[in-house]
């Protein structure tokens, strides 16, 4: 009996963990299309660029450089070793995050308005 | 302090590092920031079950500290304080609970470390929107945390006996 009581706790905190990742999932990937993508460093923002204008623009002094192509953004290059923003791939709806933790730099796509869609 | 728990705490300590030098060099296999195996980790469950909480506490902050400064910078420094510090205290509150197995007070420690280390990111690069990973860090952490986890487990059933002694 105590063996079932442990295997049911411990597939509940599971199941808990897997079902709380998967709600936030849902909640926010629902986003409709975006129109433009902003560029902030440590809270500041540096640059907003329409996601129906192809272009390529240099960021924050040369760290990151931002592609916007077919209403897609994305990072071509950055200096930092890992590269995770440029292995992040092309964002275009709402509230979806290119992130480059060591330049502290994030793109996150908004609408015209100029506000992300979620609020946590 | 017994002789013997500090000469084992300094063991595990040495232990940790070498495994977070291992980690150090496996490239990242999601391109999210803050996803990691977290092999160290298992030296901290193995600490928690086999010493204390408190023995856990002292080996996760000197390897995060240590380690930091050797593989990473002041930046990493903060995110890998701030997740292990939560981590370990959900570990710790888990296992007081004594109903759950090994793998999953791991489990949920990997879920806290990158919860916490998302919420010291957000607050360092002042903007929210980074909440956008945190679907994926909750699973890959629920992922991670069960292999550590297993593993962790089946160190301490093969090191009990030893460690008796």
């Amino acid at each position: 009996m105590m063996k079932n009581k442990r295997i049911i706790a411990d597939i509940s905190v599971i199941a808990f963990f897997l079902i709380v990742s998967l709600l936030l999932f849902l909640y926010l990937r629902g986003g409709k299309e975006g129109s433009e993508v902003r560029v902030m460093v440590e809270g500041k923002e540096i640059g907003v660029y329409s996601l129906s204008k192809d272009g390529e623009y240099t960021l924050n002094g040369g760290t990151n450089i931002l592609t916007i192509k077919d209403g897609k953004a994305y990072m071509v290059d950055a200096d930092c070793p890992d590269k995770l923003c440029v292995r992040q791939g092309k964002i275009h709806r709402n509230g979806e995050t290119i992130t480059c933790l060591p330049n502290k730099l994030t793109v996150t796509v908004i609408e015209e308005e100029g506000e992300v869609d979620f609020v946590l | 302090m017994e002789t013997r728990k500090i000469a084992r705490m300094g063991l595990l300590v040495a232990l940790s590092m070498i495994l977070s030098y291992v980690e150090s060099l496996i490239p990242a296999f999601v391109a999210v920031p803050g996803v990691k195996v977290g092999l160290a980790n298992i030296v901290v469950v193995f600490a928690l079950y086999t010493l204390g909480p408190i023995e856990a506490l002292a080996v996760s902050l000197i390897r995060v500290v240590l380690s930091s400064l050797l593989f990473g910078s002041v930046l990493s420094l903060l995110y890998s304080l701030s997740g292990a510090l939560l981590s370990l205290v959900g570990m710790i509150l888990m296992k007081k609970a004594k109903i759950f197995s090994i793998t999953v007070v791991s489990v949920t420690g990997g879920v806290l470390h990158n919860v916490g280390q998302i919420l010291v990111a957000c607050l360092v690069l002042e903007t929210d929107v980074l909440l956008y990973y945190l679907p994926v860090l909750i699973l890959s952490g629920t992922i991670t945390g069960a292999v550590i986890g297993i593993i962790a487990s089946l160190v301490i059933k093969r090191l009990e006996n030893n460690l008796r002694s």
